[in-house]
């Protein structure tokens, strides 16, 4: 298993760049993974989805899918894709420090 | 080609319950990766963006070898005698029964998933050829669909995309 430093703190990555220890996630990592994925600024809407995956990844064991995201969090699809533009599954997971989404909805 | 955003259309051309999720659930996983998504109605696969009748796509047991009775909780993989496919509410009870599964798997309805889709940007568009023959017009759509197409204006949008013809 790889690793690599993000925001001064070492942490396992997979072969994609998804954290593979939930529990070495922070803050500061999720800002700089942001930006990677080409997002500036996590506003207060792109934390409640942060937040929320990662309340129902420890919850339930999975990364959770966009549908889940929308009925958890209460954000529009349209939100949701304009929050997290071209490819919302895996920029969510990547940036929350969980895995791929499982499931297909 | 890294660069560029990977492109997916897809053709849906049958209208029965069964052959409606293929296209919404690749299409949703699709849009859920960054690629682009566009959606061709054609032919009887027009009834998921008809108003009237997407809510009331079906799936026939006859002529359906694979739909075996241990959906039903008869256990091995007994088939449906097709004579008994013919007796009327059949067809209802196998939609039923669909439906039911779908919904416990959290799986939205068809009318919801296209509102998912074209909400996450897919483009949706209906084949002139068939709106002609069915003698519909795009009033008689969900929202959503973009415009009535023909065949070449297809070829010119799908330009450099993948292409999956259901």
């Amino acid at each position: 298993m790889a690793t690599r430093t993000i925001a001064g703190k070492t942490v396992q990555v997979n072969d994609e760049g998804f954290l593979t220890v939930p529990g070495e996630w922070t803050k500061e990592i999720a800002i700089e993974i942001a930006k990677e994925e080409g997002i500036a600024e996590l506003a207060a809407n792109h934390w409640k989805i942060i937040e929320f995956s990662r309340q129902d990844a420890s919850a339930s064991g999975k990364s959770p899918t966009l549908r889940r995201i929308t009925t958890g969090t209460g954000i529009s699809t349209k939100d949701l894709f304009a929050l997290f533009p071209k490819g919302p599954a895996k920029k969510v997971a990547r940036i929350a420090g969980l895995g791929k989404p499982e499931g297909c909805v | 080609m890294a660069d560029e955003t990977r492109k997916i259309a897809f053709i849906c051309s049958k209208g029965n319950l069964d052959m409606a999720y293929p296209a919404l659930v690749m299409g949703w996983a699709a849009l859920g990766n960054g690629i682009d998504v566009t959606i061709f109605f054609t032919f009887w696969g027009m009834d998921m963006i008809n108003k009237d009748r997407v809510d009331h796509l079906e799936v026939p047991p006859i002529a359906n070898a694979s739909m075996k009775m241990n959906m039903m909780g008869v256990p091995g993989y007994l088939g449906i005698p097709q004579i008994a496919g013919v007796i009327p509410g059949m067809t209802a009870f196998a939609t039923a029964l669909m439906n039911s599964k779908m919904k416990k798997l959290e799986v939205p309805t068809v009318r919801e998933y296209l509102q998912m889709l074209v909400d996450a940007g897919a483009k949706l568009y209906a084949c002139k050829m068939s709106v002609d023959m069915f003698g519909l017009k795009k009033e008689d759509f969900i929202e959503g669909v973009q415009d009535i197409v023909t065949a070449g204006d297809f070829m010119d949008m799908t330009d450099g995309a993948q292409i999956i013809f259901i």
